[in-house]
């Protein structure tokens, strides 16, 4: 993964890019599947992997955009800025639980009584569809939402536009 | 049209699989991985799969903006009805214990009917950013 990352951001072919960040999902899809955390996996695989790279393409084929003009300076101020946030980020990892630790926060809170309750309460046995539909019903209808929204926007900015704009000249010059 | 038979023929055989199997991850969500989220990203796939090989002015006669715009918003529709369905009912927003005679079967309705919804929101969403994005190029030919 940190290998298709750093390539990631070298390379400047856009197709090559839209591969690579495929890759990453699919890597990423595979880390999760190792961690036990299928339902994760699963959308990583069908949203990262699947409809973001063919997405990646289509857009490609409408943009046809290259390589962009390539940056050779290096700016240090960016680049101590990364370095510190990253420290900083690093540096707060350093005080959270180990991975799996029984004894973290997250273990303690509601996680036990919705593993302990969900089948009975609500009938269903797979405790991620019990937790995101039930118990965290708000969430999961927010997402929706966000996601309604999303299609909104993307059917404002160029459902509409390819309408009105791009048949207006044509128009003009025929007239 | 006899470019890329060999895919065409493959898709074919692949759409109606790809369809069944998003419905399986829908119905099977409660008891092994899966939901309306990914039923509906794989089933949106189908439509993708089939709007790359037939071009999308074929598949946006088969999936109309309009059925899909529809469809988009219905789905939250439905999840939020749901909610609203348990505030007549008696319980809270999105309470689904007392949407049927016995709490657990109450559950039940509920998950799957949320579900439901954003099964249709996420497969007309993916479906729709798709046909725009791919259309764009179309559209400009057509003009």
């Amino acid at each position: 993964m940190a290998v298709t990352a750093l390539a990631l951001a070298r390379v400047r072919n856009l197709f090559a890019v839209v591969m690579m960040s495929g890759i990453f999902s699919l890597t990423a899809a595979a880390l999760y599947v190792v961690q036990d955390a299928v339902d994760v996996a699963f959308t990583e695989a069908a949203v990262g992997a699947g409809i973001a790279t063919v997405l990646g393409l289509a857009t490609l084929a409408v943009t046809r955009s290259e390589a962009e003009k390539k940056v050779r300076a290096v700016a240090f101020g960016p680049l101590l800025l990364v370095i510190v946030t990253g420290a900083a980020l690093i540096y707060g990892t350093l005080d959270m639980p180990d991975y799996g630790d029984p004894a973290a926060p997250i273990h303690g809170h509601v996680a036990p009584r919705y593993l302990a309750d969900s089948e009975k309460e609500t009938g269903v046995p797979n405790v991620v569809t019990s937790v995101l539909a039930s118990y965290r019903g708000y969430d999961t209808l927010g997402e929706t939402t966000v996601i309604l929204t999303a299609a909104c926007g993307v059917l404002m900015l160029l459902g509409r536009n390819r309408r009105q704009k791009r048949n207006a000249p044509t128009r003009d010059s025929a007239a | 049209m006899n470019r890329f038979a060999i895919l065409r023929v493959v898709a074919k055989l692949l759409i109606p699989a790809i369809m069944l199997f998003a419905l399986y991850v829908q119905f099977h969500g409660d008891f092994g991985p899966g939901g309306g989220f990914q039923a509906g990203v794989i089933f949106a796939s189908a439509f993708i799969l089939y709007a790359l090989l037939f071009g999308v002015v074929t598949a946006r006669k088969v999936a109309p903006p309009r059925l899909i715009n529809t469809t988009l918003a219905l789905g939250v529709l439905v999840y939020a009805g749901t909610g609203f369905a348990a505030l007549l009912r008696g319980g809270q927003y999105l309470d689904y214990s007392v949407l049927a005679h016995d709490a657990v079967h109450g559950q039940h309705l509920g998950i799957s009917l949320i579900e439901f919804g954003v099964f249709m929101t996420v497969s007309s969403a993916m479906i729709t950013i798709f046909f725009v994005f791919a259309g764009q190029d179309v559209d400009e030919g057509q003009d």
